[in-house]
Parts: C-alpha cells; sequence; structure tokens
C-alpha cells in the first residue's frame, strides 16, 4: 500500500525554484511568493508554518496544483508543472496529489464511502479497477471500516477529517498535501489525526501540511517557516513528537465527544 | 467516468433536491403535455374530415358542369350545364382507367309514405354508384344494370328518410309515391352521417337514374358525374382521360375552354385539411412556448445549482475531476430532469387528449411519434437549457470554488 516508494529518494518529490506570485489588485500588484527555493525529499513530513499574509496558502496552492506561479519553476516528481493546462493540472492533481482540507470537504449526503471513492472515478489511466473495494481498503486503512454507509452529517469531526484522508490516500499519491488539517477540531482529535498522519509517513508517504499552530509543527520532520512570502528557515526537528505517545498520555482524561462515544 | 456512473450521480443529486427537481420538471411537463394534447387535437380534426371526405367514395372524381365566358366575364360556376347522360354512358364505354362510372340525376321531391311525408333529395344513379361511394344496405338489396335499363320504379332509401316514413319499422318492400309517381323501397341504406359540410348523407333516396330523368326530373341535363379510380395513383391519368374523353363528347375545337370541371377527392380533401393543419401547427406552436418557459425554469435552477454547490465543483476538481467532468455532470443532471420531464409530460398530454376528448367530444388522436417527439424535444430543451449553467460550473477556478462559502 505505500505509495511515497515510487519515486527513488535522490529525486525531490517537490523542488521549487524561485517561484514569484503575483495577484494584480486593482492597480496594485502584491507580492504572494517572492523567490521561493525548496526541495521536498520522498519520506519527509514538513509543516509549513507561517502567519496570515505570509504566502503559505498560496505556496500551498502551487504545490497543489491549484494555481501556477507567476514566474519560477515548479516540478512535482520531476514533471514540470508550470505551463500546463487546466486538463494536465486536474489529471495531475488526481493521479500525484491527496489533498485534506481544514474544512474537510467531502460532499454532503454522500456516503462515506462514495467520498472516498471519488478520485478514483475521475481517473483517465484505468489503473482502479474495483474502485469500491479500494475505497472500502483505504476506509479501513484510517480505522473508520465500520462506517461505509455513514454521511459527513452523522459522523464526528476527527471521523471526517479521516474520512477525507482516506479519499486523498485511495490513489496512493506522491505528495499528501494538509491544509490546516486540524484547524476545526479540538486538542484529542488533533493528536488522533495526527497519529494516523505520522504512521501514513511511517509507511513511506511524503507529506506536506500548513499550519499556524505550533503544537501541530512539533510532528513534522521539518519546519519550513514563511514570512512576506519569503522563506524565513528552514530547519529539521530534533526533538521531534510522537503523537502516538501523546495520545498514550492523554488516555481518558479529555472527553471524547459524543460521536467518538457511540462509535463501535 | 464511466456514463453508467455519471448517470448514478446525477441521479444521487436529483434526489438530493427532490422538491427543487419535481418543480423544475413541471414546467417541461406540462410543455410536453400542453403539445401533445394540441397536437392531439389537431391530429384528431384532421382525421376526423379526412373521414369524412372519404365518406364521399374512394379515389373519387367529380365531373361538374362548367362555367362559360360571355364577353370576357366569367359567368361562374355550373352557368351553361351541358353534362347529359350520353357523357356519362360514354366515359363508361371508353374510359380504361376508371373503375366505376355513374351519373347523377338530381332532385328535390316530396315523398309520401303510409304514415307521413318528407322532403328530401332524390338522386338517379346506376349501379356503379354504389361501389363509388361504397355503400351498401342494412336491409333489402340495391339495384341491379338491368333495374336501371328497364327503368323500373323502384328506390333504396337513405337512413335518415327511412326513419321518417318509417319509424320504427323495415321499410324493405313497402310503397311510397315520389312526385305522384309509386315506388317501391328496395332496401335501406347504412347510415353515413354527416358529410365535411354538415349536410347529411342519409337524408337521401336512390334510384335508377333512367327512371329518375323519365319519371320525375324531366331535365337531359344532369348535375354530376362520379368517377372512381382502382388506385390512389391513377387518379392523375383518370382525370387526363376524362377531359379528352369529355372535350370529344361535347366537340370542344382545340382553342376552346372545357365546359366542364374535374375535381378529385384528393383537391376537395386538400382544401379542408389545410385549413386545420394550419390551425394544429399554430396550437402546436403556442403550446411550445410552455415547453421553451419550462426550458428557462430549468436553466434557472441549474444556475442557482451551480452557485449553491460551487464547494463541491471547488472539491471535485481538487480531487482531479477536469472541466468537462464537470460540465458533463451538470449537463446528464438538467438532462435526466427535462427527459423525466418529458416522460411524465408524455402521459400528461395523452390522459388530457383523453379527458378532453371525453368532456367535449372533440375527436383527439395523440400519434405514435408523440413518445419519440416528447423524449426527443425535452432532450434537447435538457442540452439546449442545461449547457450554459453546465458551461459555467466547468469554468469555475478550483482555488476560489474551494474557497466559496
Amino acid at each position: 500500500m505505500t505509495s511515497g516508494g515510487v519515486a527513488d529518494s535522490s529525486r525531490p518529490v517537490i523542488e521549487v525554484t524561485n517561484v514569484t506570485k503575483i495577484y494584480r489588485m486593482g492597480e496594485n500588484k502584491v507580492f504572494a511568493l517572492r523567490e521561493v527555493n525548496l526541495k521536498v525529499f520522498p519520506g519527509e513530513l514538513v509543516a509549513v508554518m507561517g502567519s496570515s499574509g505570509s504566502g503559505k496558502s498560496t505556496l500551498m496552492n502551487i504545490l497543489g496544483c491549484l494555481d501556477v506561479p507567476t514566474a519560477g519553476q515548479y516540478a512535482l516528481d520531476g514533471v514540470r508543472v508550470d505551463g500546463l493546462s487546466r486538463n494536465a493540472l486536474a489529471d495531475l492533481r488526481n493521479q500525484k496529489l491527496g489533498f485534506v482540507f481544514q474544512g474537510f470537504n467531502l460532499l454532503a449526503r454522500t456516503s462515506a464511502i462514495e467520498n472516498v471513492e471519488l478520485p478514483l472515478l475521475y481517473d483517465r489511466t484505468g489503473r482502479w479497477k474495483d474502485p469500491r473495494a479500494l475505497a472500502g481498503e483505504a476506509l479501513a486503512r484510517v480505522g473508520l471500516g465500520e462506517r461505509f454507509d455513514h454521511q459527513p452529517s452523522e459522523l464526528s469531526g476527527g471521523q471526517q477529517q479521516r474520512v477525507a484522508i482516506a479519499r486523498a490516500l485511495v490513489t496512493h499519491p506522491m505528495l499528501l498535501l494538509a491544509d490546516e488539517p486540524t484547524g476545526n477540531l479540538d486538542s484529542r482529535m488533533t493528536v488522533e489525526v495526527m497519529v494516523l498522519i505520522q504512521e501514513l509517513n511511517d509507511q513511506g508517504i511524503t507529506v506536506v501540511i500548513v499550519t499556524h499552530e505550533p503544537d501541530v509543527s512539533r510532528y513534522a520532520k521539518r519546519i519550513i517557516e514563511l514570512r512576506d512570502g519569503h522563506v524565513l528557515r528552514d530547519h529539521p526537528i530534533e526533538k521531534r513528537r510522537s503523537a502516538a505517545a501523546d495520545l498514550a498520555a492523554l488516555g481518558d482524561e479529555v472527553i471524547a465527544s459524543p460521536a467518538e462515544v457511540t462509535a463501535p | 467516468m464511466t456514463q453508467r456512473t455519471l448517470l448514478r450521480l446525477a441521479w444521487q443529486s436529483i434526489l438530493k433536491n427532490k422538491m427543487r427537481t419535481l418543480l423544475t420538471m413541471l414546467g417541461i411537463v406540462i410543455g410536453v403535455g400542453a403539445v401533445i394534447v394540441m397536437v392531439a387535437v389537431g391530429q384528431g380534426a384532421q382525421a376526423q374530415i379526412e373521414a369524412q371526405i372519404s365518406s364521399l367514395g374512394t379515389n373519387l372524381i367529380i365531373v361538374l358542369p362548367g362555367s362559360i365566358a360571355q364577353g370576357g366575364v366569367s359567368q361562374g360556376a355550373a352557368t351553361f350545364n351541358r353534362l347529359s347522360i350520353q357523357d356519362a354512358e360514354k366515359l363508361k364505354r371508353e374510359g380504361t382507367t376508371f373503375a366505376a362510372v355513374s351519373p347523377v340525376v338530381s332532385t328535390r321531391l316530396v315523398v309520401i309514405g303510409p304514415q307521413g311525408n318528407w322532403r328530401t333529395s332524390i338522386n338517379g344513379v346506376s349501379t356503379d354508384y354504389f361501389t363509388i361511394r361504397d355503400w351498401t344496405v342494412t336491409s333489402g338489396a340495391i339495384f341491379v344494370d338491368a333495374d336501371v335499363t328497364s327503368g323500373r320504379k323502384i328506390a333504396v332509401i337513405g337512413a335518415t328518410v327511412a326513419k321518417q316514413l318509417f319509424p320504427g319499422q323495415d321499410a324493405t318492400g313497402a310503397q311510397i309515391q315520389i312526385g305522384h309517381v309509386p315506388f317501391t323501397v328496395l332496401g335501406v341504406l347504412v347510415a353515413k352521417g354527416q358529410n365535411a359540410g354538415g349536410q347529411d348523407q342519409d337524408d337521401v333516396i336512390l334510384m335508377p337514374y333512367t327512371t329518375a330523368q323519365t319519371r320525375l326530373s324531366g331535365n337531359v341535363r344532369i348535375g354530376q358525374i362520379l368517377v372512381s379510380t382502382f388506385t390512389p395513383g391513377d387518379i392523375p391519368a383518370a382525370q387526363n382521360e376524362i377531359t379528352s374523353i369529355m372535350r370529344e363528347a361535347h366537340r370542344l375545337g382545340d382553342g376552346a375552354d372545357d365546359d366542364f370541371t374535374v375535381r378529385n377527392q384528393t383537391e376537395i380533401a386538400k382544401a379542408a385539411t389545410s385549413t386545420t393543419s394550419v390551425m394544429s401547427g399554430l396550437l402546436a406552436a403556442i403550446a411550445s412556448v410552455s415547453l421553451i418557459v419550462g426550458g428557462i425554469g430549468i436553466m434557472n435552477i441549474m444556475l442557482v445549482s451551480v452557485t449553491e454547490r460551487t464547494r463541491e465543483i471547488g472539491i471535485r476538481m481538487a480531487i482531479g475531476a477536469r472541466g468537462s467532468d464537470v460540465l458533463t455532470q451538470f449537463l446528464v443532471e438538467s438532462i435526466v430532469i427535462s427527459i423525466l420531464g418529458g416522460i411524465v409530460g408524455l402521459f400528461a398530454g395523452y390522459g388530457g387528449a383523453m379527458a378532453l376528448a371525453h368532456f367535449t367530444g372533440w375527436n383527439t388522436v395523440v400519434p405514435p411519434s408523440a413518445v419519440l417527439m416528447a423524449v426527443g424535444f425535452s432532450g434537447a430543451v435538457g442540452v439546449f437549457f442545461g449547457y450554459y449553467p453546465a458551461r459555467k460550473a466547468a469554468a469555475l477556478n478550483p482555488i476560489e470554488a474551494l474557497r466559496y462559502e
């Protein structure tokens, strides 16, 4: 089930070279990113930190092939992304990327399994023979093996985020991009989601998390801090925390949400 | 994405908004239903007129007295009647493309029966007349060629005459007086009802033309000659043959105008049906306006739906949906809604046509092509009015769509 292993470890998953992004607000030019250089290698767990306006959302959009840089180059798994058409970007997102959002972004009134299955239905390579079964496997992998038919409104926030992670994983992506994945979760659920992300990373998936919470960034292996569109600091973490250990330490002291209580 | 998946997604989305979908569909249901009812009324009227015209007889050609021009002024139809029994007999004798030929010697006289009297049309005809008009008797018999040759005083009476003179009885074999001449009733005709002009075709008495001419009318000129052909395709050739035989009979020179008029049933039918087909076309056109209104309803709802589901579109794009996937999804949705509406409208229209026929007594005919029409039109409406909203959805920027609240 590992997918990060597709690339050899010497070739960067992400290679950002002199990327600049300018937004035009009427007459004014706003520099969201200024000549950013960045490499992320397979197996890394990177936290991108920064206050609002630092350019981390813009960087996320570019890394996620949702947006293209104004200047500079971006290569995903050795493939140049800048200058690609809308359709090519869509295919790239489908085949190489998995997204996890702050607001979960699951389709409402659509069962968990159908949400997870969705990326496979947009596949154009014909690689996936049985989307339903693969979606089931992905849900089992995030620990939701018995909640296939539940709709998002019937799940707790933590469970919804796990469905979203399953959806991101189901295509065996090169890279998991998580945009404030714990922003809408309480502290216990935050740790639970981070346990899952660390597990997946240990299995070889490259992960980039955008967050402004220092607590969350401490679970990463490397932190990149942005300010005003520049990379301010880029350093590895020496004393990396284990989410699993933190969860064990929490024990039962934090009261679980009602939905968690009813969980089988 | 497979077609089955697309249909499933469309169906899911339709089910998520049942009430809205139903209301949207209603526009198409009413549109298609209205078109079908109007087409049914138009077709019904046309079918009725055609039936009335074919009740005149099959493959019928009518020879009428012509008009003549005096000093350059046409005197109008039948101003100078030169039609005679001899013309009819010559047509019968020399014609090669005719199935049957009969003169019609017409007059109106009072008929006296055992229980009353009745003024009616008297038509002197040959035995061919029954073939031409495809007319038989309910009781008794029709006369034969020998009766015509010998000029027997026998009559075959229409259903209306029989009802007036012999209410509740069988008139066959009874004696009647027509213009003081005693006749024996040989048979009673099958009722034909009204003709296209609203005249009662059963208010008539038929007898051998020899008898009618010598005993009753005394006029050597006759009102019309009826000719029928074997097939509708023979009609043009038969008309030419009639013209040449008649011109020879009347000894008309090369430059002279015809002193008779030849009309065929198709021309008569055409004149009568052209009005109704214009009317039914007009009705259908008005009804199709409601189909367009229904289509605009679909466009409206799909636009609302695209706005409402902006975030969903963003999610789909983020996980790899191309613009064309989103376009197809919304297009399939609007087509499914409108075709469903079309199918329901088909049944509604069918029911409406039946109800209309029941309550107004109008003849309504839902043509079999209505099924294709309903599905085809509604599908076309779905594509036409669904395309713009679908394209709008497909053109959304994924980042902005994801950020949309």
